[in-house]
């Protein structure tokens, strides 16, 4: 076999791709990874933006790392430490005031009781409820997605079909009730039929919209807040949230040792060009120096529209395929804010290490309306964290670094430009702040921020889309990425999809990896037995 | 009474219209994607006798054309069709499908190439929406050109000397499905080898301004050669006999079926032929046809039956048997060949049955007198090209 | 105690009196069950929304609803609705005014509409082929749903009816088999199509298929009729296919008036339901509903008369059955879980109704005359709507508001003296309320000289024809017909609310929470619109009870 023939390429060195990579290697596969950037990780890295100051790049809160994942690759012996910093959320009033919400059940309804006794009162019974369905979705996660015409299926996913059914029953005519009245309505409706105070609602309507394109009132958003709680159950994420020891990177590091201890070969700086295809299957890559790799598997980690619309050459693939991958909606809204700290305000310190900024639904619902008519939002809602508070050692001796989700940002800007649009973020993210923690903006040594479009540039993310596209009940399950294309294998034969832009969708999970790889071995297993006989 | 009859008429006028109108003496208009098109003139089986021994005239102009021209024209074209257009020289016309991603036919029409680049291409169905949608990434602009051009359907064993006439040089050269494109009297014209009767037969193209001019010449000059216009209902005679199909009445476009069950593939329409499974580029819809001729998975074949007796059977179901029990498909077009002195139709038949000469069974419903009466009679599978004189192609 | 009555309706709404007409025929197939009905209207006369009335001196008034096609051929046909005087006449053009230059006009011939987006672009006009028939292809699918009772999942045999009933699924089940049946023959591709479609926005569906944004905000608007949603809000394309249901003359999408005004529609099945026997009173509001030992047995009335039957059968909305006609103790006694499904249940109003005298007829504004013969949609593009809806989202009445007119008057001149018109202007979006305050005189007034603006607007002259206005936001639409905040579909069409959902979950089957008691009206599967499709489905159910005894 000649130096560049393996048996599966995998394209890009994102979580996902770590994660199919070492699984195909484990298998005994030869496989090369291919990174265009000159760091691993994708969205899920570690990065300097100003000097002496790190943070996690795109991704900054872990939760969603699926379990199954970690003890398949043995990601603990490969170093990592998951679960050594476990925050709680604090919700964040302008103009000073906050709810926190922690693992302390009394402490949490005290908090609460503060602003509603009613609420104090509600929370726990209301939010296990919605955990306990989110977790009958949950389980879904590492499996394949069924088609809905039967005959389609193999038995392995029959047989996922049948248990999901069993569970449901299990649930409990209630809850299964509730989950059907629930699952397509929108956060604001649910908040109010469930809480009463601003602070709660608002908080919920930012969990329910975080990195989609939509609004509190949009329709469908709950089902986006049980697919955030889903990976808060211990079953099918690390059940709460936790800042990873060395930022973001630190994850992407132990799959990288996993995926290397098991022989994977894995090639940084090396940008794909596009899919090498004979005969109209995939054969190989070509990487943008000319030179090619071949193999009979290729599995791209890159998000759907960037494999099929610009790896893949015209030509190669149906037209209602291509239409339905150009319609996708990947319209990026949340731009990352890096602030580099030279004194942390106590109120940042004080807090419970997550903060949100979503004082009320129509805050929310207002910072989306401008994104609606393609601006950045006057206010818009934040999710912060301070990662120096955990892991002193990303930031020079005493200074912090604050890492900031700002929404909405929309990638479809209508008369602003990307400069102007950078500016706005930064600007009026300080503005907020300013509102919480007085005298922030002073403390501010160095600054930047990743808008949609920088994302899209920096990470290959089209559209900025954090998710590989959204995550909303017309692009899950066996409609990610299309229907009749669910199951991973594209229509181009060679071709694999194993990003988050597959089911089951984003966050750094690894589940999307880990399934690609099961099927693309199911294949392997079934041409080799072919071959045999 | 309506609200429409209180609005404008809205039907357009093709650039024969008024020529048109002054011969046809019972207005036999019909609509066609949004055209006044002539049903007949006179007499459809006069029109008919005509075609097959004279010269007929018909108006074409309401196909509609769209330009496909740029860099990537040529990769593009052969990427929508399913007929492999490597082999197609410039200056030729191809008859071809085009389909779905599931390679079930869209619509079937011919394809002009004009140049290495340069392609036009006729359809009875509105297409733009789907050529747009497949040019993406090919660098190729696609524009609706159907009333940039007027044309005439000559057909006919008279139709060469009619235009050897008019003064078209080298008209007898022009081989089956070339085109050739001269100037007449000032005039330019685009004349291709083709037509929908499956006979001897051109199209001719002008601009519309000349349109007046081709049909008054044509009259003209063919007066001695037993010229005559011609409607749609002796056409549709002419195409039957001829094997040609017709979208949704021998087939549903993919695009007009509801029920997705209902479209069929150009290996099921029975023009198989036009599908280049070979060729080294993809086309869309290449992988499912693939599939489709690998599995056998092809549910009937387009194909030609001749019946006994004479009386028509349009929708017609066929057995196996005569006692009716084992049902094999139903007929689409059907006539009397006044000139075959057969009686013929396109049936859906399955694969076994399609072979030239295998008998089967044909259940009829026809008038008599003011009852609706049934009969049972044979019929054999045939070619579908019934009639396919040498003059066709023949080069002189 | 004495009960006379097999079943009393309360309200006489359109599909109170179809429930009322079929019980008291003994269902679609004229069985020799037939019951007697008493129908009881608290107005003095029947038809709830559907209403004809003469509100100003020689003008007849659609008070409300003012459109008609909704209506099943299979009920139009059953009560022999046309010798009962009622004549549906289609209309056959939809247009939009424009001020600023061509206004965009459809029409019920194919040709002609795409002749006329060919004006705006070659590449709409060219992709309305498809839009259409993927239109068509989503309707086949939901349109044999409308007239079965949908399954209930929570059961192991999601056929199963309900449990006082076993033995009447078959019914039911033939109708499932015929869907799933429907389902298979679509194909894979289709299956997933339509997943797709019900999950996603109107805006997202029109953007696949066209460029022009006047021409996307006008085919847009069906989908936000009535719905508390804006364009690109999740679930707006199903509610563009609630409305493309209408059919008149077996033509899809087409609508049409009625023939005297929407009032000969309710006219028309009261005189159904009255040849077939129903006793109908008129000035009779129902105050509550009495529930003995988890049955309803009987209904108490505004003036404290009481009257018995062995079933009750509500057309009010949900919220209004529940909350109001029914005490909470006894819902309580039941499933206490059902008042928080009432309290919480979605029925927000966001649609106002002016009704307008006019001395002739409005030229529209880039339209020719001939558009005043059928619907005329002010708006814009998916902009201007989402601008209506943010005033809307937050307490207000659209500044800008989307406007669907109609002048059944170009097409029925008996509805208004000579050379005179009537025009029913349809307000989207109208609040309930405004923010937490109710709504003032002074108020209705700022909200009236809105929608005269922006009529004016695009109707240059317009104002100086008016004769006469009557102005109706969702809080007069309750306090008049008793549509809890004014919704006009009893509650809104989102995908939590449809189906086996409708009205609350667990109760999608027309029956009630107590033995005996029963629901019929929009608030129930397949939902609003003058379509009488809940009214029918609720007595074939409430029939299969009587047939075994469980009654």
């Amino acid at each position: 076999m000649s130096a560049n023939r393996y048996d599966v390429i995998v394209i890009g060195a994102g979580h996902n791709g770590l994660v199919t990579a070492s699984y195909l290697a484990k298998a005994g596969q030869k496989v090369l990874v291919l990174e265009a950037g000159e760091q691993m990780g994708g969205a899920a890295q570690t990065r300097e933006f100003a000097k002496g100051y790190r943070t996690s790049a795109v991704a900054h809160i872990l939760h969603a790392l699926h379990p199954k994942v970690i003890a398949d690759l043995g990601l603990e012996g490969h170093g990592l430490r998951a679960t050594q910093h476990r925050i709680g959320t604090s919700a964040m009033l302008p103009g000073g005031g906050r709810l926190d919400i922690t693992d302390d059940k009394a402490a949490t309804q005290a908090s609460i009781n503060r602003f509603s006794p009613a609420d104090a009162l509600a929370w726990h019974p209301r939010m296990e409820r919605l955990v306990r369905l989110a977790g009958a979705l949950g389980s879904f996660l590492m499996k394949t997605p069924p088609s809905p015409s039967p005959a389609a299926n193999d038995f392995q996913t029959k047989l996922a079909l049948g248990m999901f059914a069993v569970q449901l029953r299990l649930m409990g005519k209630k809850d299964m009730l509730e989950l059907s009245r629930i699952l397509t309505i929108n956060v604001a409706d649910l908040a109010n039929d469930f809480f009463e105070s601003d602070v709660i609602k608002g908080m919920l309507g930012l969990e329910a919209t975080l990195g989609v394109y939509l609004g509190p009132r949009s329709p469908n958003t709950v089902f986006n807040l049980l697919y955030r709680l889903a990976s808060l159950s211990q079953k099918h994420g690390q059940g709460g949230f936790y800042l990873p020891q060395g930022g973001m990177g630190a994850v992407v590091d132990a799959l990288a040792k996993a995926a290397t201890s098991a022989g994977v070969t894995i090639r940084t700086q090396a940008p794909v060009d596009h899919i090498l295809i004979e005969k109209d299957a995939a054969v190989g890559v070509v990487l943008a120096n000319g030179e090619e790799c071949r193999a009979p598997v290729v599995a791209s980690s890159a998000d759907p529209q960037r494999t099929l619309l610009h790896l893949v050459q015209p030509g190669n693939l149906d037209t209602e395929f291509l239409r339905r991958m150009r319609h996708l909606r990947m319209n990026g809204c949340v731009a990352k804010v890096h602030l580099a700290l030279d004194a942390l305000p106590d109120v940042f310190r004080q807090a419970q290490g997550r903060m949100v900024v979503a004082p009320s639904t129509n805050y929310v619902e207002h910072a989306f309306d401008c994104a609606k008519y393609g601006r950045v939002s006057d206010n818009p809602a934040l999710e912060i964290v301070i990662p120096t508070l955990t892991d002193p050692s990303l930031a020079p001796s005493g200074k912090h670094v604050a890492s900031i989700l700002c929404q909405y940002a929309p990638y479809k800007l209508r008369e602003t430009t990307q400069d102007e649009a950078r500016s706005q973020v930064l600007e009026r993210t300080l503005n907020v702040l300013e509102q919480i923690a007085p005298g922030v903006r002073n403390q501010v040594a160095a600054s930047e921020v990743l808008t949609p479009h920088d994302l899209e540039a920096t990470f290959n993310l089209s559209g900025g889309q954090w998710h590989q596209g959204e995550v909303t009940l017309d692009q899950v399950f066996f409609l990610r990425p299309a229907a009749s294309f669910q199951q991973y294998r594209m229509p181009l034969p060679g071709l694999w999809l194993c990003g988050a832009g597959a089911h089951p969708g984003g966050n750094v999970s690894g589940a999307a990896g880990a399934n690609a790889a099961r099927e693309i071995l199911k294949d392997l297993k079934k041409t080799a037995s072919k071959g045999a006989a | 009474m309506t609200h429409v009859q209180h609005l404008k008429p809205f039907l357009k006028k093709t650039p024969f219209h008024e020529p048109m109108e002054a011969m046809m003496h019972g207005a036999g208009w019909i609509r066609w994607q949004g055209y006044y098109s002539p049903a007949y003139f006179d007499s459809t089986q006069s029109e008919y006798m005509a075609a097959r021994n004279g010269a007929t005239v018909y108006d074409v102009s309401p196909l509609i054309k769209y330009a496909i021209r740029g860099k990537d024209a040529a990769k593009f074209a052969n990427y929508l069709v399913t007929r492999d257009l490597t082999k197609v020289a410039p200056m030729n016309v191809a008859y071809t499908a085009w389909c779905d991603d599931d390679g079930r036919m869209i619509e079937e029409g011919t394809l002009f190439r004009l140049g290495p680049n340069d392609f036009l291409l006729n359809a009875a169905l509105h297409q733009l929406h789907w050529l747009n949608e497949s040019a993406y990434g090919f660098s190729v602009e696609i524009e609706e050109i159907s009333e940039q051009l007027a044309g005439l359907s000559l057909q006919g064993p008279n139709s060469r000397v009619i235009l050897e006439v008019l003064g078209v040089q080298g008209i007898g050269k022009l081989p089956h499905f070339g085109i050739m494109e001269t100037t007449v009297d000032g005039h330019w014209l685009r004349i291709d080898r083709a037509g929908f009767t499956g006979d001897l037969g051109y199209e001719v193209w002008v601009k519309p301004q000349d349109a007046i001019w081709l049909w008054e010449t044509l009259f003209r000059i063919g007066d001695p050669y037993k010229i005559a216009p011609m409607g749609g209902h002796a056409l549709e005679m002419t195409r039957v006999e001829a094997g040609f199909i017709l979208v949704d009445v021998d087939y549903i476009g993919a695009h007009h079926a509801i029920r997705p069950t209902q479209r069929v593939s150009p290996i099921e329409a029975g023009i198989g032929w036009a599908v280049a499974l070979k060729k080294d580029a993809y086309f869309v819809g290449k992988r499912a046809l693939q599939k489709e001729k690998a599995e056998g998975s092809s549910r009937f074949i387009l194909s030609g039956i001749e019946i006994e007796g004479r009386k028509p059977a349009p929708g017609a179901f066929l057995y196996a048997d005569e006692k009716g029990t084992k049902e094999l498909g139903l007929t689409t077009s059907a006539m009397w060949s006044p000139l075959l002195k057969k009686n013929i139709a396109f049936a859906q038949i399955p694969i076994a049955y399609t072979k030239p000469g295998t008998e089967m069974w044909i259940e009829i419903w026809y008038p008599k007198e003011k009852k609706i009466e049934r009969s049972m009679v044979k019929c054999w599978a045939r070619n579908r090209m019934f009639f396919d004189p040498p003059r066709k192609k023949e080069v002189v | 105690m004495g009960t006379k009555y097999d079943a009393i309706v309360i309200g006489g709404g359109h599909n109170g009196l179809v429930t009322a007409a079929y019980l008291a025929k003994g269902g679609e197939k004229e069985g020799k069950n037939k019951l007697k009905v008493l129908v009881l209207e608290r107005y003095h006369k029947v038809g709830g929304a559907a209403m004809s009335e003469e509100i100003h001196p020689g003008f007849t008034y659609s008070t409300c609803s003012y459109v008609c096609s909704l209506l099943r051929p299979e009920i139009f046909r059953f009560l022999d609705l046309p010798r009962h005087g009622l004549q549906v006449i289609p209309y056959e053009i939809n247009s939009s005014p424009n001020h600023e230059g061509e206004g965009i006009i459809t029409y019920s011939d194919h040709d002609r509409t795409r002749e006329s987006l060919r004006r705006h672009s070659i590449k709409d006009a060219e992709a309305y082929d498809h839009y259409a028939a993927e239109i068509s292809r989503q309707c086949r699918f939901i349109k044999p749903l409308l007239m079965v009772t949908p399954p209930d999942p929570t059961r192991l045999n999601p056929f199963a009816q309900n449990k006082i009933n076993p033995w009447g699924k078959r019914n039911d089940l033939e109708g499932l088999l015929k869907i799933a049946h429907e389902f298979g023959r679509m194909g894979e591709k289709q299956m997933y199509e339509i997943i797709r479609f019900w999950t996603m926005s109107i805006g997202d569906f029109l953007d696949e298929y066209f460029e022009t944004p006047r021409w996307k905000g006008f085919a847009a608007a069906s989908s936000i009729i009535g719905t508390a949603l804006g364009p690109y809000s999740p679930g707006t394309a199903y509610v563009l296919l609630h409305h493309y249901m209408g059919e008149v003359d077996g033509q899809i999408g087409a609508w049409g008036f009625a023939r005297g005004g929407m009032g000969s529609v309710s006219k028309a099945i009261a005189s159904a339901a009255t040849e077939a026997g129903v006793e109908i009173r008129t000035n009779a509001e129902v105050a509550k509903v009495i529930i003995r030992g988890g049955k309803a047995v009987g209904v108490t009335l505004a003036n404290g008369e009481e009257i018995y039957a062995r079933t009750v059968v509500s057309n009010a909305d949900p919220k209004r059955t529940y909350l109001k006609l029914i005490e909470k103790s006894d819902l309580d006694a039941i499933d206490p879980d059902i008042h928080s499904y009432a309290k919480n249940f979605k029925i927000r109003g966001s649609s106002g109704k002016l009704n307008i005298a006019l001395d002739g007829l409005p030229q529209f504004a880039g339209l020719p005359k001939e558009s005043a013969w059928g619907t005329i949609d002010i708006g814009g593009d998916f902009d201007y709507i989402e601008r209506a809806y943010d005033d809307y989202k937050y307490g207000s009445w659209s500044k800008r508001p989307f406007l669907d007119i109609v002048i059944p008057t170009t097409v029925d001149p008996t509805m208004a003296p000579p050379g005179k018109h009537f025009m029913s202007v349809f307000v989207q979006y109208v609040p309930y309320k405004l923010g937490e305050q109710p709504w003032t005189p002074e108020m209705k007034a700022a909200f009236e000289k809105d929608v005269l603006d922006t009529i004016e607007m695009n109707a240059p002259g317009f104002r100086d024809l008016i004769l006469h206005c009557q102005t109706r936001t969702p809080w007069d639409i309750e306090n008049e017909v008793g549509l809890t905040e004014g919704n006009i579909f009893q509650g809104e069409l989102t995908l939590d609310q449809m189906l086996f959902n409708r009205p609350f979950p667990g109760l999608g089957q027309y029956r009630g929470p107590f033995d005996n008691f029963y629901m019929c009206g929009s608030g129930t599967h397949p939902g609003g619109g003058v379509m009488g499709a809940p009214g029918a489905n609720a007595a074939r159910e409430m029939l299969k009870d009587f047939k075994h005894g469980v009654v």
